[in-house]
């Protein structure tokens, strides 16, 4: 089944400012990325996919249904996680996501037993009984998300489920949207204007910009190929490229860093640690990450702006 | 039964003991993994429809009213002022008791509590409706399947049945203590239900009429203390204009002056409807002339106009 799908789908407010134009796109189950600078249009299209907004022209389907004549029976089946601030500092968590549950037309019992398992989940335990305003960001950030998935959804809508966090909290909250998506089997769509950290988790990306579609493309069949080592030394950046590729390394100088394909062996962290080593270098990173995506997205603008 | 039961249960139907080492998968690929699933377990029970949703609403909101399931702080004001109506109410049925004389009838008692319902509503509105205005909340409710309307008539649902709830309890107290106190037996009870009847009647009139204003006030604003402030000024400042048209040389004015504010405008529609509750003695009282049905059509218009504000306040903050 497909989980969402836009045709021509259009937004403008007040016949000037446009949100959203002429964007189809067909989005299958799995852990979705949709990427786009602020103002993109990303909050709009989920106002509409809530049923929220009324698009100006065009069409939307959500799990199969239209939000516009049938919001109630789409706002049932989804999770919305907002982007701002949207919690009472004067309730705990449990009461909240407990009450929320209700709204979400869970019985009482059944709403209790499920907010303290969506809190569990989200990695909240005895904390919750305490008052929300005490919390730090992270924890808030739990708490909305816990909130989204108290009615047990078929979909959630995560809007910029990062932010605010720090580069720590950041990968936990990564991880638990992936854990959502790949362990609970609940479809995700993640907004965010990050690439590079959708990328991580999604199965398949959208990116659009002033309100059109950029791109919209499954990654599965380029994650495999997609991982590169870079490596950063503060000084002798030459010296280490010449050694590498001596080396037989197929070795690549973006700014600072080095780049080599990881799939070039399973020594070739050994490979390039002893080439550090026998230089005397002062090495200052080492990591493994994800480059293809981004490329991809950046040609697809150069492209767009030759055309 | 708990986790490490299932997990044993599990294994316990498993394919066999001496089965392959990894528990949970099996051969044919089929995720077949009773263990993994223990993680996160989907719901299967009933989902109830939006009549439901929004009666769990009102009785949120209900309970918010006098601060249950919220702090100690939160229930100091509305218990407070709950305190007061009741010892009024218990101190008339002590001078009746005593002294043999009805000093405020069920619907007078309404009238004389006047500026406590208006305290009432000023700090109960605002932690309502200007709370989840303040603190972002909306988009929560919005997302869920609830209509745009039920949001604002679930709140409005919840103070009125609050503000009734705060000038019946006393009203009952009244009744009871004239109930048992009666000598005419059965028939003096039965007098007693007839005098309550009109005064419950009047204090639905009072909290439709507060609890609508007072919404319509508070949900323009997220900050609750300008929201408290505004309601009073509403009700506080409209009396003075009233009392001004109320001593101009003209009866018409004079009759009329009672629609300005809020509270001879309640005032006047229940002297419009229940003339002998409310004036047990003659020359006291609104004079309202022939006009009662306008009070009454005034005081329609005006509750129906306030409900159609706060939807109206709604929708747009739906959209944002």
């Amino acid at each position: 089944m497909t989980l969402i799908a836009t045709d021509a789908l259009t937004k403008t407010y007040g016949g000037r400012v446009t949100a959203l134009a002429d964007l189809t796109v067909e989005v299958q189950p799995g852990i979705v990325g949709l990427v786009g600078a602020n103002g993109a249009g990303k909050s709009t299209l989920i106002k509409i996919l809530l049923g929220l907004l009324a698009p100006t022209s065009g069409q939307a389907r959500v799990l199969g249904l239209d939000p516009t004549t049938d919001a109630d029976a789409v706002r049932a089946r989804v999770g919305y996680m907002p982007e701002n601030d949207c919690l009472p500092p004067d309730l705990s968590a449990a009461e909240f996501v407990t009450h929320l549950g209700r709204i979400s037309g869970l019985p009482r019992a059944a709403a209790r037993e499920r907010a303290s398992e969506a809190l569990r989940h989200v990695g909240l335990y005895e904390e919750r009984y305490r008052q929300i305003g005490g919390y730090s960001t992270g924890m808030k950030q739990r708490v909305k998300l816990a909130q989204a998935l108290v009615h047990d959804p078929d979909l959630l809508l995560l809007d910029e489920p990062t932010n605010g966090l720090d580069p720590a909290g950041r990968d936990a909250m990564l991880a638990l949207v992936h854990r959502i998506g790949a362990e609970f089997g609940i479809s995700v769509l993640v907004c965010s204007h990050l690439l590079g950290e959708v990328e991580r988790i999604c199965d398949s990306l959208i990116a659009i910009d002033g309100g059109r579609l950029l791109r919209s493309a499954q990654l599965s069949d380029m994650t495999t190929a997609s991982d590169v080592l870079a490596i950063e030394v503060s000084e002798g950046t030459e010296a280490l490229a010449a050694r590498l590729a001596a080396a037989d390394l197929p070795v690549s100088r973006e700014g600072q860093l080095l780049l080599v394909p990881a799939e070039t062996g399973s020594d070739v962290y050994d490979r390039i640690l002893t080439a550090v080593v026998e230089l005397d270098l002062p090495l200052h990173r080492l990591d493994q990450r994800r480059h293809r995506v981004a490329e991809l997205f950046a040609t697809t603008e150069d492209s767009r702006v030759n055309v | 039964m708990s986790t490490s039961d299932q997990l044993t249960a599990a294994r316990g139907t498993g394919p066999t003991p001496a089965g392959p080492a990894v528990a949970g998968t099996t051969s044919n690929g089929a995720p077949g993994g009773v263990i993994h699933d223990i993680g996160y377990q989907r719901y299967t029970g009933v989902r109830l429809g939006r009549r439901h949703v929004v009666g769990a609403l009102y009785a949120h909101s209900l309970r918010t009213a006098f601060g249950l399931g919220r702090s100690a702080k939160a229930k100091i004001f509305p218990w407070f002022i709950v305190g007061v109506v009741v010892a009024a109410a218990a101190g008339l049925v002590a001078v009746r008791a005593q002294i043999g004389q009805v000093l405020l009838s069920y619907a007078q008692f309404a009238d004389t509590m006047s500026w406590l319902v208006i305290f009432f509503v000023a700090v109960v509105a605002p932690e309502l409706v200007s709370r989840d205005l303040g603190s972002g909340v909306l988009p929560l409710y919005f997302s869920r399947p609830l209509r745009l309307v039920d949001y604002p008539l679930a709140k409005f649902a919840a103070l009125a049945t609050a503000v009734f709830m705060l000038l019946g309890a006393p009203q009952l107290v009244m009744f009871l203590g004239g109930a048992f106190t009666t000598d005419a037996g059965w028939s003096g009870v039965w007098d007693e239900v007839t005098d309550l009847a009109p005064g419950l009647a009047y204090a639905v009139l009072w909290a439709g009429v507060f609890s609508a204003i007072g919404l319509a006030v508070a949900s323009v604003t997220g900050k609750r203390a300008f929201a408290a402030g505004g309601i009073v000024a509403v009700f506080l400042m409209t009396t003075p204009i009233g009392g001004v048209l109320s001593v101009l040389p003209s009866v018409t004015a004079n009759q009329l002056a009672g629609l300005v504010a809020p509270s001879s405008l309640v005032q006047g529609t229940g002297i419009w409807l229940f003339r002998d509750a409310l004036i047990t003695e003659a020359g006291t009282g609104l004079d309202t002339g022939g006009f009662g049905p306008l009070y009454g059509l005034v005081t329609v218009v005006l509750i129906a106009g306030c409900i159609a504000a706060l939807i109206a306040r709604y929708r747009k903050a739906a959209r944002r």
